[in-house]
């Protein structure tokens, strides 16, 4: 009973993050929302009995990848204030 | 207009979304029990996790592939040139001792955390990929915390770093010692793979760690 509820928890968060991070109109909201979605994705791995998955997720999707975008993310507010 | 135009393609994305689902659903359980088949073969490929074993021996040829394309990735990255002067290589934002004091003390751990996953590959979860993530990420930490810059023109330790994980993992498939191309030898399968994994590990940190580090400066020279 409490795993069920667990899961159904979790594929909501998914998909509201997902959602949102699409959605919303901040850059910065946007990645941070990337990175909470790579973490929950993390998750879902793990209660799908994949652990190696898991913690490539957890590395590439949420860690790497997350940065990756916060410095793009720098260096556009960085190009836009510079141009204006 | 605009709005009638994103109802109409969220409420088809949300239909085939739902149809997706439901067929998944509808699908009958696999009559290959994969497992089983590569429970019965664990004992001849040298390690006894299934997960690495598939990864590195059963379908070895995939992450070679796999290693290739990293590899390819970022020889496209490191051939971007600057379109503006870069700020310079190190992270330039005010002095912030405690960032810099975890920094200090978390990049060893990861650096220990990293071989712990290399080595715990063999027989629990973990292996060449997570161990490469965790190093490339504590390079990424050391360089937004400002105690390491970032890279110019790669040298060329750099360079034999990136390539000796996809090198060796090729000079190992082609050794054809039983005639087939990725075939280890029973015996010697298991240090073959803990040797593969080690120069993976090398090779996709320094990758991951460059997607991120490459910050080409326009007036340098390429180094020879």
């Amino acid at each position: 009973m409490i795993s069920i509820t667990f899961d159904i928890l979790l594929a909501f968060a998914l998909l509201w993050s997902a959602v949102r991070a699409m959605t919303v109109s901040d850059l910065f909201r946007a990645v941070v929302l990337f990175i909470v979605f790579g973490l929950l994705m993390a998750l879902a791995w793990a209660r799908l009995d994949a652990p190696d998955i898991a913690l490539a997720e957890a590395a590439i999707g949420a860690g790497l990848a997350g940065a990756l975008l916060l410095d793009t993310v720098g260096h556009l507010r960085a190009r836009g204030r510079r141009r204006s | 207009m605009t709005l009638l135009v994103r109802l109409l393609v969220l409420g088809s994305t949300a239909m085939l979304g739902l149809a997706l689902a439901a067929a998944m659903l509808q699908l009958a359980p696999p009559e290959v029990r994969l497992t089983e088949h590569v429970g019965t073969q664990l004992n001849v490929s040298g390690v006894t996790h299934p997960v690495t074993a598939v990864l590195l021996n059963f379908r070895g040829y995939d992450t070679l592939l796999e290693i290739a394309v990293l590899l390819l990735a970022l020889l496209g990255v490191l051939t971007t040139t600057a379109g503006e002067p870069s700020s310079g290589l190190w992270m330039h934002a005010a002095p912030q001792p405690i960032l810099q004091s975890m920094a200090r003390i978390l990049a060893p751990i990861m650096v220990l955390d990293a071989g712990y996953l290399l080595w715990a590959g063999s027989d629990r979860p973990g292996g060449a990929f997570q161990a490469g993530a965790v190093l490339a990420a504590a390079g990424v930490l050391l360089y937004l915390a400002g105690l390491m810059p970032a890279w110019t023109s790669p040298g060329r330790l750099l360079r034999i770093g990136l390539v000796a994980g996809f090198l060796l993992f090729l000079s190992v498939a082609t050794l054809r010692p039983q005639g087939g191309l990725l075939q280890y030898p029973p015996r010697w399968a298991g240090a073959l793979i803990l040797a593969i994994e080690s120069g993976l590990t090398l090779s996709l940190a320094l990758i991951l760690a460059g997607l991120f580090l490459w910050q080409p400066n326009e007036s340098e020279e390429p180094e020879e």
